[in-house]
């Protein structure tokens, strides 16, 4: 996957995740934590659904990497090749 | 094949587990020793031999607390419903009118806005404005989700926080009796869950009551794969090696899992391990309750939605003396809730502490006359409290401490439990985790909350011991 799609990954995640986010002014370097109606049981559905999906695993200590949409494309997207 | 996760009841924190854990594919399977789910808060029926036909009831419901609008969020109620993945609409909620605190010195209401409550504490108590704010702004900023909490006494802080005893006794009184397993008091991040929960939040009504959300549950379980058993009795819990690795029914039947969740109660599920792996024994909660239903032909007059009564200055919150305590009592009219039809039959509840042990001990004869005695106990508090409220009983119904241990099989029927909680979760037993009422989150959505976090952080985060 390139980074467009893996960007597209995440999106589709949150937004079974949390239905009622408005996703089409998301900033791509600001905490999705800061936009995003997101807690920590957010955060493990996220890393949940890429392992059910994706069959990608994000260990506990890599859970900061998911802070922002650009760092969750730069950390995912070789995992995802 | 074994399975990754059994879960023993199917209660509300059970279901919720069940849940979480099948959603990302995890096997599961809920033991749940009834015909039925729901558990503390299920459902039943009662033949109603004058008009023919059944009468269906719930057992416990009579407010769902944590109210939020549709939208809102960061709220218990809204991270409950994005993890198990239900809509707002699916509740259909009916918020209440307002409640009350009804003390014979002072009246207090309350409703789903805070600020009615505000502006009657600073009317009934105007020199208390600011203890008040206080309390509030204390409750705010408290992480009652905190799991490595210990027990603190609740009088002991709020003592030197409300200094009137009067509206101390008044505010604590609904959250004791909504959700204290401790007799006078209860513990400090239990009292400020329950104090967001009724009074910043507040209570509602699923249209069809309990059975809707048992439903949404059970369905939503068996959508994501899950299996759930009725009539399976766990007997014994087995272990090897200090690790939990299945369970044994009563019919000898034996299932092994990778992690095992209770909601049968922390002494309950101590009982059905091996000698040896806890050090003491939990102790058995006392606080049970007494409860009558009463249907009536037409609608209460009174609009409010549930009456926290007391005759008496002080709040008294333990087993009664003598078989119930009258000197206070909860009054629920569920037919007190907005947009609610208004034709038809009207119903009340009254809740009365109660002793388990004299209810335990009495004799069929005894106990039929004793729950009668209840019913006309109940009966003239309705009067009391709604003097022009002239309609006819159709039907009444009594449940017991001795009913709830026979249908829910919780020790002395305990309803809120042991005192003896375990807030992360774990036993002596690795891979043995409890979820529900003994760890520490209660009432409707705090269990289905508790099984939500356990399952994730036990059954989701972290590796197997
Ligand atoms: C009369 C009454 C009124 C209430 N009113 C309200 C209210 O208005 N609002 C509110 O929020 N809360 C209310 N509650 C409290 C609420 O019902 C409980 O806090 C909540 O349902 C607890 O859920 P739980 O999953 O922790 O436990 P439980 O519901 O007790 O679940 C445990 C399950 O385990 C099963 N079980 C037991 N032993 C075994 C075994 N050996 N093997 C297999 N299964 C077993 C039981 O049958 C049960 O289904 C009320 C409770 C009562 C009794």
């Amino acid at each position: 996957m390139n980074q467009e799609q893996v960007r597209q990954v995440v999106l589709n995640i949150i937004s079974d995740i949390a239905p009622d986010e408005d996703m089409t002014t998301l900033k791509d370097e600001v905490s999705l934590r800061e936009q995003l109606d997101l807690d920590s049981m957010d955060f493990l559905d996220i890393v949940m659904e890429l392992r059910k999906r994706h069959k990608v695993e994000v260990p506990a200590e890599d859970y900061p990497k998911l802070a922002t949409m650009a760092s969750c494309v730069s950390y995912l997207t070789p995992k995802m090749q | 094949m074994a399975h990754d996760a059994i879960i023993i009841g199917a209660g509300m924190s059970g279901l919720a587990a069940g849940i979480r854990l099948a959603m990302f594919g995890k096997k599961v399977v809920i033991l749940e020793k009834h015909s039925i789910p729901g558990g503390l808060n299920s459902y039943y029926q009662r033949r109603n031999f004058e008009e023919g036909g059944v009468r269906p009831f719930d057992v416990g419901l009579h407010a769902l607390t944590n109210f939020i609008k549709k939208g809102e969020k960061g709220k218990p109620f809204s991270k409950l419903l994005k993890q198990l993945r239900l809509s707002w609409d699916d509740f259909k909620l009916h918020p209440q009118t307002h409640s009350m605190i009804h003390f014979p010195e002072a009246q207090l209401k309350f409703s789903n806005d805070f600020e009615l409550l505000e502006s009657e504490v600073h009317q009934r108590f105007p020199h208390q404005k600011d203890h008040f704010a206080r309390l509030a702004q204390n409750v705010r900023e408290f992480n009652e989700l905190d799991l490595s909490l210990g027990y603190q006494s609740t009088r002991a802080k709020l003592a030197t926080i409300i200094t009137d005893p009067l509206l101390l006794e008044m505010l604590l009184a609904p959250l004791l009796i909504y959700g204290s397993a401790w007799e006078d008091d209860m513990d400090f991040a239990q009292f400020v869950i329950m104090f967001k929960s009724l009074y910043f939040e507040g209570f509602a009504r699923p249209e069809g009551g309990v059975r809707r959300i048992i439903k949404l549950l059970v369905d939503k379980y068996a959508e994501n794969g899950g299996e759930l058993r009725y009539r399976s009795s766990v007997a014994r819990i087995l272990t090897e090696n200090g690790k939990a690795v299945g369970v044994r029914l009563d019919n000898g039947e034996e299932l092994r899992a990778i992690h095992i969740f209770s909601s049968i109660g922390l002494p309950e599920t101590a009982m059905r391990v091996d000698d040896g792996h806890f050090e003491t024994q939990p102790r058995v909660g006392k606080m049970t309750f007494l409860e009558s239903i009463f249907v009536f032909d037409k609608k209460p007059t009174d609009d409010a939605t549930i009456v926290f009564y007391n005759n008496a200055p002080t709040y008294a919150y333990r087993p009664a003396s003598n078989y119930y305590d009258a000197t206070s009592a909860v009054v629920c009219l569920p037919d007190n809730y907005e947009r609610h039809n208004t034709a038809g039959e009207g119903t009340v509840r009254v809740t009365y502490m109660a002793n388990y042990r004299q209810w335990a001990d009495l004799v069929r004869t005894d106990y039929d006359a004793k729950k009668d005695e209840v019913a006309e106990s109940a009966k003239a508090l309705i009067k009391k409290l709604f003097p022009t409220y002239d309609a006819h009983l159709r039907f009444t119904d009594v449940f017991s401490p001795t009913t709830i241990e026979r249908y829910t099989w919780h020790k002395d029927g305990t309803v809120y439990g042991s005192i003896d909680k375990t807030r992360d979760g774990r036993t002596p037993v690795d891979n043995l985790f409890i979820i529900g009422t003994d760890q520490g989150f209660l009432g409707i959505i705090g269990a289905m909350l508790s099984g939500i976090s356990m399952a994730n952080l036990h059954g989701l985060m972290e590796a197997p011991q």
